[in-house]
């Protein structure tokens, strides 16, 4: 059976074992009358034949796939004929990635050569095997748990504590994902950037300033040897940032301002979701609204007051960046204003101050340290943002402070390098992941402050 | 006070000088007003001229100009054997067929040259068209049929007025002869705008009539229907572990710690461990479905996990003693009681945490979901594409004709996720609970 068909078998064993398990439990007792003689509910009894159905089973399929493909391309690899077997590491992997295109049957078996296709043959037979094996262990774990336990099952089989053991492990096995992800984002983005670092010194990468990451492919070519030094990228990536956050600083943060303390309800009411509708559009979007209206039109706007605006220029990705950004901005100001105590404006208007000397002088003071947590989280967010980059700034690496000419990002390196196939172990392909870990710890640590920063100032008036 | 030699000022004067700072402080008071209003009607316009850049842009999209032609299905073309074999029907040249019909309508066109730029009105998928027609029908063939066909790219383009006929010849895609043909078979009411089937139902295509967003959408909702199966249990049990059961202690610390700096990496990070872990470490196929609904899951999950420890919350504790007072275990008053009045604020930020995931597009650049997939996918491990990256796609594309494909593809993702928003809004005003 396919691994698709077994876990539908395997669900619907669990349903039926479930079913034993709740009629073996009401006949002990001698039917529904009987229940009140049981430890626990029948449902538990089901519950508990049904998870020892399902859980060894599981987590044997779950092992089994994961070890079944690299045992079977082993055994493939033996057999195939001895000119192939002894080819260099790179060509081996052509010739079974040819074979693994013909399993799938994303390639017509004309197209590759004899040996591929009986390799291809022997893996379908092995398959075939593994999947034939595996279905009977699955088959005899989940009908021997039910067994076994349905022989256990007394009245005084205390089914609940044990069923409700498990789903708090469950649960538990739940909550440890995020714990993972972090620690799978670290390893394997730090593991690729430490195997850049031993080819590429770090101090050449990070203080670098002229960044060309095409390798030579032949010898003699001139002039890709490969130079990665990132400093144009950051240069590139702090210009578009600082761009974005000059427009969503001041606009986002007048919007809260006059959202939270001068407009009307009514008006707040509709006004309020539908600047966060700008939160809401896809970035694809915004990168796409910048190619294709804001760049050009810049563009000529330059031309017209004698300036040469590049059409992929840092101004038109940093704006249309800035306008995503505004609602991360007016909203975190917003809450961090309206957290702000009503006897401090009390205090303020008694002191005889108009609304917008009481909002300067003493609100906007008393939200700040909130404020401008929120807007590390948005610089952490115009960092780390990739579309509208992507889309609407350059690819060459200018190391300029001017904001009518092209730069390029982190975030534009990493899909550019890793964008179509790549190999895994050339400096250039590594280099995106060391870009990448560079950009997890600077928005980690952006944010890391700016949590602390806002956490620190809620305290103040809980 | 500190002027005790000088003069006291009279009140009158006192009077003058804080009227005079008076009209001042008020005219700053009007200003700053203004600038907060100011901001929020910027905000506002921003926002409406990109819907309207997108919406002007996409909505031709939805049209294309079609040739109607009385095709003549010529027995001497398509089977010259008659003997009616699929693989004679298959192989035949369709594309003598519409020739045949161009010519008929224009016969004083003579020349090779003059007769290939008139074969370049009908886009090159007009023989595909008949080929399936006849291969599913033979027993057309031999009759006269009257068909619409699709037009060419730049005949298109023409007729919703993206050309501009006063250009130079040399400047715009289509001859002054072709120009000639266009009026006359509009005149005739030959040459029309009709509904784009082939847009909403068809897959990618290099050809910009021939491109459909179909194969996207359909990537899309493999992909968001895994997410969903696999981002829902997860996050609804993580929050309930956190929330019902978790001891205070240095690992749960540690946990939420993790979830909310999770909330704040940026998504191409994410797509970087999906390159490095989900297809690198554990050899799953590069384009997939299945590996870009892993990543989204990673991804949604804290939006998730927030939303529903916050719905978790906003739970009164009465109702979880009174369950447990009844005699109710731990488990019992959570899965009988504090779950189904959590469910619907867990449903909203799911929602929520969807529309977002659909939205989402640098992370399934990094594992491969750029590719050019004409075949609308079958299953999770087919290679498919998603509708952001299809936008992305498009507007990558040299043709003009792709930038009215691009805002179509636009509208029709950004009509998705109003949908998925407004129900997560209703929702949340249907099932509020103020307790």
């Amino acid at each position: 059976m396919t691994p698709a068909a077994l876990l539908v078998a395997l669900t619907l064993l669990s349903v039926g074992a479930f079913w034993i398990g709740k009629s073996r439990s009401l006949a002990l007792v001698g039917g529904s009358r009987g229940v009140r003689n049981l430890h626990s509910l029948p449902g538990h009894y089901g519950l508990m034949t049904a998870l020892w159905c399902a859980l060894p089973a599981l987590a044997v399929i779950a092992v089994w796939l994961m070890a079944q493909d690299a045992i079977i391309v082993r055994l493939v690899t033996d057999q195939l004929p001895e000119t192939v077997r002894n080819l260099s590491e790179n060509d081996l992997s052509l010739v079974l990635n040819d074979m693994r295109n013909l399993v799938a049957g994303n390639v017509p078996a004309t197209s590759v050569s004899a040996a591929v296709q009986a390799a291809s043959a022997e893996y379908i037979h092995l398959r075939g095997i593994s999947r034939m094996a595996l279905t009977v262990l699955v088959a005899v774990l989940a009908v021997g748990g039910v067994i076994m336990i349905r022989a256990r099952i007394t009245p005084q089989l205390r089914a609940r504590n044990g069923v409700e053991r498990v789903t708090e492990w469950l649960l538990l096995g739940c909550s440890t994902i995020a714990v993972f992800t972090t620690i799978g984002i670290v390893a394997s983005v730090a593991f690729e950037a430490f195997r850049f670092f031993a080819i590429i010194s770090p101090i050449d990468f990070l203080f670098g300033t002229s960044w060309s990451p095409q390798m030579a492919i032949r010898a003699d070519q001139v002039g890709s040897s490969g130079s990665f030094g990132a400093v144009p990228l950051f240069a590139g990536t702090a210009l578009i940032s600082f761009i974005a956050m000059s427009i969503a600083v001041p606009i986002g943060l007048f919007s809260a301002i006059y959202l939270a303390e001068y407009a009307h309800p009514n008006f707040r009411t509709w006004a309020k979701p539908l600047l966060e509708v700008l939160a809401g559009v896809p970035t694809v979007v915004y990168g796409f609204f910048a190619a294709l209206t804001i760049g050009p039109a810049l563009r000529g706007w330059g031309e017209g007051i004698g300036l040469n605006v590049a059409s992929e220029s840092a101004l038109a990705a940093g704006f249309v960046m800035g306008i995503m950004i505004i609602p991360f901005v007016s909203s975190l100001a917003d809450d961090m204003i309206s957290a702000v105590p009503q006897s401090l404006r009390d205090g303020a208007y008694a002191l005889g101050a108009t609304r917008s000397e009481t909002i300067k002088q003493v609100v906007l003071r008393a939200a700040l340290p909130g404020i401008v947590g929120g807007v590390l989280l948005a610089v952490s967010r115009a960092i780390g943002e990739t579309m509208i980059v992507v889309m609407a700034a350059g690819l060459a690496a200018n190391l300029t402070a001017n904001p009518l000419e092209a730069v390029t990002t982190v975030t534009v390196q990493i899909v550019t390098l890793l964008v179509g196939d790549q190999e895994f172990d050339s400096p250039k392909t590594l280099a995106a992941f060391a870009l990448g870990l560079v950009l997890f710890l600077v928005t980690l640590a952006l944010n890391v402050l700016a949590l602390h920063i806002v956490r620190k100032y809620r305290e103040q008036y809980e | 006070m500190s002027n005790t030699n000088k003069a006291r000022r009279t009140p009158a004067e006192t009077q003058a000088i804080v009227e005079r700072s008076l009209r001042r402080r008020y005219w700053a008071e009007r200003r700053f007003r203004m600038y907060g209003f100011a901001a929020v009607t910027a905000g506002m316009a921003f926002l409406v001229y990109l819907f309207f850049v997108i919406f002007s842009n996409g909505i031709g999209a939805f049209q294309q100009t079609q040739v109607r032609l009385s095709i003549y299905y010529d027995p001497q073309v398509i089977d010259p054997s008659g003997n009616r074999n699929p693989d004679d029907l298959q192989a035949a040249d369709y594309q003598a067929l519409i020739r045949a019909a161009l010519k008929a309508k224009f016969p004083e066109v003579e020349g090779r040259a003059a007769t290939r730029e008139l074969t370049r009105l009908v886009s090159g998928s007009g023989a595909f068209d008949l080929q399936k027609r006849v291969t599913a029908d033979p027993s057309v063939i031999d009759t006269t049929e009257v068909r619409w066909l699709l037009a060419s790219d730049a005949v298109d383009l023409f007729m919703k007025g993206h050309i501009d006929r006063k250009l130079p010849e040399a400047e715009r895609p289509i001859g002054d002869s072709q120009v000639g043909w266009i009026d006359k078979l509009r005149d005739e009411g030959a040459l029309a705008l009709k509904f784009n089937k082939t847009f909403v139902t068809g897959g990618d295509s290099r050809e910009p009539e021939n491109a459909g967003i179909w194969g996207a959408v359909v990537g899309s909702f493999y992909m968001l229907l895994l997410t969903l199966l696999l981002s829902f249990p997860i996050g609804v049990a993580t929050a309930i572990y956190l929330e019902e059961f978790a001891r205070r202690n240095r690992w749960t610390d540690l946990i939420e710690v993790n979830i909310n700096n999770l909330a704040a990496v940026p998504s191409i990070v994410f797509g970087l461990l999906g390159l490095a872990v989900f297809i690198g470490f554990f050899g799953l196929p590069r384009s997939a479905p299945l590996v870009g609904a892993m990543v989204l899951t990673l991804l949604t999950l804290p939006t998730i996990i927030i939303a529903s420890r916050a719905a978790l919350k906003a739970v009164p504790p009465s109702i979880r003693e009174a369950a447990l007072g009844m005699g109710a275990s731990k488990i019992q008053t959570v899965a009988h009681h504090v779950l189904p009045l959590a469910m619907p604020g867990m449903l909203t930020g799911t929602i929520i945490g969807m529309a977002r995931a659909l939205g989402e597009s640098a992370p399934l650049l990094m594992i491969g979901m750029v590719a050019f997939i004409v075949d609308i996918p079958n299953g999770v491990t087919d290679a498919a594409t998603a509708l952001p990256v299809q936008v992305y796609l498009w507007s990558d594309s040299p043709e003009r004709g792709f930038v009215e494909k691009t805002s179509g593809a636009i509208i029709v993702l950004l009509a998705f996720l109003v949908v998925m928003n407004t129900t997560a809004v209703i929702l949340r005003k249907r099932f509020e609970r103020r307790w």
